[in-house]
């Protein structure tokens, strides 16, 4: 029994963050955002929220709250930690893949369902740039998650759809498996997927 | 310095009694194929014989029943394919109806079967886990082969009504079969009292070894054997006998029959007053399950706005081990389909968290419990959304 906690379930780096998450949002602290940012619901286990402000166009500080499991815990944490000092442009393209290689990475399914706060860091700098009237060049080069708990993009649907893998929504929710865990995406995939058939097909 | 360990998983399996140890070690010396003529063969199958009468003892079964497998999910297996080989032959009989809420090794099962075109009904269950009767008895009928369902479920510990509805399946023809796994060792399970013709159990639900189970068969039900090779079991399960471990589920079985009165009344103490403890220190807390017909080992619990893996990891780090219905711990993408089932909200299934007692849990251990749990519940709730 000796080497009991020697191996744990994810990596050191992943069990300090989960132990002592960093830049969380207490309850007690007032804090002033320039942009907030949401994603992920609590149906699919994952919800988290970004707090940033912003000073000469570069992430001066930043809060977060997350629901979720520890993965989600700490990739935040980690995530908190890269994009503090960041410039805007450079903290919008902080991608999953440079948060989980700072972990020391994640178990393959755990990368695709946690790693959101990277998502959560573009929502609040798009409800930033949208509240000070700024231009976004960013926003139409970073596919958008549109089923949260299967991590399905509008560029993946689109793909499907133009290359006519996907004629029905049944096929799409069998090549994606969207909408299948909270269901919550519905209505927006379907929107989506008649306005990219419009598109393509009619 | 010492590790805390306190071991609250025992749905999942539990530890060897200390008993069964030593039957084992002496047992690793029976090594003669207990099929062989000769002296150590037939000192094997003795000591086989023995363990066999003490199973027959415990579930109070039929002579003749029992039959050993590797586990109850062999032993699930096994009922399965049966049937499934008689539809094939053109039975007129060829549905199968079991419940939402049954052992993987059943869900699995019925998943697979039906995708190869058998018809499988799947009786619903209340938003305590228990089979409603009324949808049950709608789902009868004289094409249905096999009814089965399990005596006590293993994550939040709803005992269902396997007698009437034993009584209903043969009333309409049907043989019935339950996996009887995770009552045993925790309230009283007999064969002949509850009416089934199969029934499964498995060694290591209580405290005996893993990889050794039972499938109690009533004579004259119909039968075809999983594995097929030699003549051991009267035909019905081929392999040869693993005498160790054989001999180890006979003395659990034995202990578990002598103490289960005393054993069942302190696993629901302990239940309880981690029940009421967690109810009085923690605000906005769902207790999953059945109160009136709930295994008494076993305590589900939601934490709304807590999630269950990282509750679970928690309290790992302090050495207290538990299990969730949480996706994030499943490896798949959805949590507990038995608390779905069950009608539990899809967000109280994902912070559920499965405490199981057994026989080595005492009351300073729920202490602990309650010491470490309330701050766990409270940090993961001011981190996440408000």
């Amino acid at each position: 029994m000796s080497n009991f906690m020697a191996q744990w379930v994810y990596s050191p780096v992943v069990k300090d963050h989960f132990m002592n998450p960093r830049n969380t949002w207490s309850e007690e602290e007032h804090f002033e955002a320039d942009g907030v940012g949401e994603v992920g619901s609590l149906a699919c286990g994952d919800q988290m929220q970004v707090l940033i402000k912003v000073e000469n166009d570069r992430v001066a500080d930043l809060r977060w709250l997350t629901y979720g499991c520890a993965s989600a815990i700490a990739s935040t944490s980690m995530m908190s930690e890269l994009a503090i000092g960041m410039t805007l442009e450079e903290a919008y393209f902080l991608s999953p893949e440079r948060i989980t290689e700072a972990l020391g990475g994640l178990p393959e399914h755990k990368f695709h369902c946690s790693v959101l706060g990277d998502k959560a860091l573009r929502a609040a700098i798009d409800d930033y740039l949208k509240k000070n009237g700024k231009p976004n060049p960013w926003q139409s080069q970073v596919a958008k998650v549109i089923c949260e708990c299967k991590q399905v993009t509008d560029i993946q649907v689109e793909e499907l759809v133009k290359s006519k893998e996907a004629t029905t929504l049944e096929e799409l929710e069998k090549l994606t498996g969207y909408g299948t865990v909270c269901g919550k995406c519905k209505p927006q995939m379907a929107l989506l997927f008649d306005q990219l058939q419009h598109l393509y097909h009619v | 310095m010492e590790q805390t360990i306190i071991y609250l998983d025992n749905n999942a399996t539990t530890p060897l009694h200390e008993d069964v140890i030593a039957a084992m070690n002496r047992a690793n010396e029976l090594y003669g194929n207990a099929s062989s003529m000769h002296a150590m063969g037939r000192e094997a199958m003795e000591a086989i014989e023995e363990s066999r009468q003490a199973v027959r003892d415990l579930i109070d079964a039929p002579e003749g029943s029992i039959v050993f497998t590797s586990g109850a999910s062999e032993a699930n297996n096994t009922v399965f394919n049966l049937f499934r080989e008689r539809i094939d032959l053109g039975s007129k009989r060829n549905r199968i109806v079991t419940t939402t809420i049954e052992h993987p090794s059943i869900i699995e099962m019925v998943a697979h079967l039906r995708e190869l075109g058998y018809t499988i009904d799947l009786c619903p269950v209340d938003h305590t886990g228990r089979v409603v009767m009324e949808e049950m008895e709608k789902l009868m009928g004289d094409d249905v082969a096999l009814v089965s369902v399990m005596l006590g479920n293993n994550e939040i510990g709803t005992i269902q009504p396997v007698k009437e509805i034993a009584l209903l399946a043969h009333h309409h023809g049907a043989y019935v079969h339950t996996d009887a796994t995770q009552a045993i060792g925790k309230i009283p399970v007999s064969m002949e009292e509850l009416g089934v013709d199969y029934l499964s159990l498995s060694a290591h639900k209580f405290y005996g070894p893993k990889g050794i189970g039972v499938l109690a068969i009533r004579k004259g039900v119909p039968f075809a054997p999983f594995f097929h090779g030699g003549h051991q079991e009267g035909g019905k399960r081929a392999g040869t006998y693993n005498n160790t471990a054989i001999v180890g589920m006979g003395v659990a079985a034995r202990i578990a029959r002598e103490e289960l009165e005393e054993e069942s009344a302190r696993l629901w103490k302990l239940r309880e007053m981690l029940r009421e403890g967690i109810e009085a220190s923690i605000p906005n807390v769902v207790v999953n399950g059945s109160r009136d017909y709930c295994l008494p080992g076993t305590l589900d619990v939601s934490f709304p706005r807590a999630e269950g893996e990282s509750i679970l990891l928690y309290l790992d780090l302090e050495g207290i081990m538990v299990s969730t219905g949480s996706a994030c711990a499943s490896g798949s993408l959805e949590p507990s389909y038995v608390l779905l089932a069950s009608g539990v909200d899809i967000e109280l299934a994902h912070g559920s968290i499965r405490f199981s007692f057994g026989r080595y849990n005492t009351e300073d251990e729920v202490h602990y419990v309650l010491e470490k749990l309330p701050p766990i519940i409270k940090r993961l709730r001011e981190m996440s959304i408000r």
